[in-house]
């Protein structure tokens, strides 16, 4: 039946509120943020002018909102990858920590391979550790039924602690030991495998870059492949895939295995392209932020970019925020938190929108 | 290893699993009466962080510990109630929820703290109370019943939660809300009002175990204080087979561990303590791992219920 002009423009009118009713999240966030502002006797105007000019006013910020960006992406594309499987990987921050392990480990132990060799398979290392510390998970959901809820949490803690363990011992920087200080970090690793730095004077490395191209990967593995279209399959409805006769158990296990693998390449640039040694808190927080930015990027992995690339900008603002207005920079934590209580909260009414358009044609 | 053996340090290492237990305990059971009605909560974390802000905050600004305690309850019941409204009435996706609570949490505490306080040192908290009678048998009287007054009601809260949840008419509503909604409401019960008590009776317990941090057991506030407590006590309640006798005994298990590994760093006994730490969190992996199948969980926890639909 060939619909009227005006009933068009009105669905159209329709979606377009759908895809934008997420988007007020942040305006919300920010406005709620600014009461908090005005509460501690701030002036909200010039405390997000702060924060936006700090993140992208200029070079400087722009570059650091980008370095930022980068775990970010890489650990909501993880997360984006577990979703759309029907599984919810709370397990980024571990993932992310066993990448950087991994990493600096292979670099510390064989300090006479060539760089650029030793840089692939740093990274390899990384992500294959990142993979694993997400197959379990995976395994246990797949094979006992565990939830990936709990065990992905028991995983972040289990890593967090390894992290601590091997950076009080095995791991520690010898020559600090030597100096009598026990800073909870790793040796340096050789300038040889630093990640490169286009841009001089700025540490924006090259790993931003290759964050971008795997979304876009993403997007092509998801969609255009046969896997992909299994694990969206086993997202969407389980239980017609079961009968569909995919495999849904193994594919759930290996949604959580590819997101591990990309927060595990995280961490490895964290160390390659940032700090170029491990220390304690390397995550800080990124497994966490990682599904606001998947969420807020609508659980599409080119959505994650302006999503990655808006809280990268949030944190290196936050911070300039906290120098030069002295407002907590945990106040963007804040925001971050009603940001996703916000976009969780906008499902049901899109969900019922959709419902009444059914009903009524 | 010698030195761990001593009767002091064994003494030492028992009364501080036992104190230590406390959060657990609250931020455990008040998150089992949440799940046994259906809604899985992330967000104890974030909700025990605010109890630990606001009952520091309250504490030392008046004074006044109790009203320290009370302030806990509150914050963390309003916590409850907005993860309610967001889970039971908008019925949004309850794990990526819990995690936002859990964020802003996080986030909300810290930015109240730095503002309103910025780096207060310590504050004298409940004092130990030593039990009559029973305090004063040789060291059974030192090491179980000459605690604070919190630790003694963290573990009167298992039995009484376990008569709350099996000897109740409110406690087999809960249950039945959180097996099977539909039947639930067919006779009657208000599967929505059930959840609201039960989340918002959650955030209360997570209030006060973040309360017993900070002005019961460590008496002091700092940034993440909790340090991921919130969550280990999710997973308790799993661990615990949604049972509050279950629950007693994963909390006692991970304190005990938290503690030798503090009195074994504390005495500086060369045993790898950062290996001993990860124990409770790979215990708690195999125990979910050889249970999950078998133990039922409650057959609604996570999902939504709408009227008319399913």
């Amino acid at each position: 039946m060939p619909m009227s002009d005006e009933s068009r423009v009105k669905q159209l009118l329709d979606r377009s509120f759908d895809a934008l009713l997420p988007l007020l999240a942040v305006p919300l966030a920010f406005l709620i943020g600014a009461v908090i502002l005005m509460v501690m006797d701030v002036d909200p105007i010039a405390a997000y002018g702060v924060l936006i000019t700090g993140a992208f006013g200029d070079v400087s910020g722009i570059t650091q909102t980008l370095v930022r960006t980068t775990p970010l992406l890489l650990v909501g594309l993880g997360i984006v990858i577990a979703f759309r499987g029907g599984v919810l990987n709370i397990g980024g921050e571990g993932q992310l920590v066993m990448g950087a392990i991994a990493t600096t480990v292979l670099v510390l132990s064989l300090p006479t391979w060539p760089g650029w060799i030793l840089m692939i398979l740093a990274m390899l290392a990384g992500a294959a550790a990142g993979a694993f510390w997400g197959f379990i998970p995976g395994l246990l959901r797949a094979r006992l039924g565990v939830s990936e809820n709990l065990s992905t949490i028991m995983m972040n803690a289990i890593a967090a602690q390894f992290a601590n363990f091997l950076l009080a011992g095995p791991l520690m920087d010898p020559l600090q030991r030597e100096l009598g200080s026990f800073l909870p970090e790793s040796a340096r690793i050789p300038r040889s495998v630093w990640l490169y730095r286009p841009i001089p004077q700025s540490s924006l490395h090259i790993g931003f870059f290759i964050a971008l191209i795997f979304a876009i990967l993403v997007y092509i593995f998801l969609w255009r492949t046969s896997i992909g279209y299994r694990i969206r399959a086993v997202g969407l409805n389980p239980a017609a895939s079961r009968y569909a006769g995919i495999n849904v158990p193994y594919y759930e296990a290996l949604a959580l295995t590819l997101g591990g693998m990309f927060a595990g390449l995280a961490g490895s640039f964290e160390v390659l392209g940032v700090h170029h040694k491990l220390l304690e808190y390397l995550s800080s927080g990124y497994g966490f932020s990682g599904i606001v930015v998947a969420l807020f990027g609508k659980l599409h992995p080119l959505g994650a970019i302006p999503a990655s690339i808006l809280f990268g900008g949030l944190l290196v603002g936050g911070d300039k925020m906290q120098r030069v207005v002295q407002v907590p920079s945990a106040l963007i934590t804040t925001i971050s938190g009603l940001v996703v209580l916000f976009v969780v909260s906008s499902v049901i009414f899109t969900e019922r929108r959709a419902r009444r358009r059914k009903i009524h044609g | 290893m010698g030195d761990l053996f001593t009767l002091p340090v064994l003494l030492g290492i028992i009364y501080s699993g036992i104190r230590f237990a406390t959060p657990y305990l609250f931020a455990a059971i008040g998150e089992t009466f949440s799940q046994r009605s259906g809604v899985l909560n992330l967000g104890v974390d974030g909700m025990m962080l605010m109890g630990a802000y606001s009952g520091f905050f309250v504490a030392v600004k008046t004074n006044n510990l109790w009203l320290g305690l009370l302030a806990a309850a509150l914050t963390g019941g309003l916590m409850g109630l907005l993860m309610a409204v967001i889970s039971v009435t908008f019925q949004a996706t309850q794990g990526i929820s819990g995690i936002g609570l859990h964020i802003l949490g996080l986030g909300l505490s810290t930015l109240l703290f730095t503002t309103t306080m910025g780096g207060v040192g310590t504050i004298g908290g409940f004092p130990p109370v030593r039990i009559p009678l029973l305090g004063e048998i040789p060291y059974i009287g030192d090491i179980f019943f000459n605690h604070n007054i919190l630790v003694y009601f963290a573990f009167l809260l298992v039995p009484v939660s376990n008569w709350i949840l099996y000897k109740t008419t409110f406690g087999l509503q809960v249950r039945a809300v959180g097996q099977s909604p539909e039947a639930a409401d067919t006779l009657g019960v208000s599967v929505k009002g059930i959840r609201y008590i039960t989340v918002t009776l959650g955030g209360i317990l997570a209030g006060i175990a973040g309360a017993s941090i900070s002005i019961a057991l460590i008496n002091v506030f700092q940034e993440n204080i909790t340090n991921g407590m919130g969550f280990i006590a999710v997973a308790l309640v799993y661990f615990g087979a949604w049972r509050p006798t279950g629950v007693l005994f994963g909390s006692l298990l991970f304190s005990f561990v938290n503690a030798l590994q503090q009195w074994v760093q504390l005495k500086g006994i060369p045993i790898p303590a950062g290996m001993a730490v990860m124990l409770p969190y790979i215990l708690t992996i195999v125990v979910l791992a050889f249970s999950s199948r078998r133990i039922s969980k409650p057959a609604a926890l996570t999902k939504k219920f709408e009227r008319g639909e399913s």
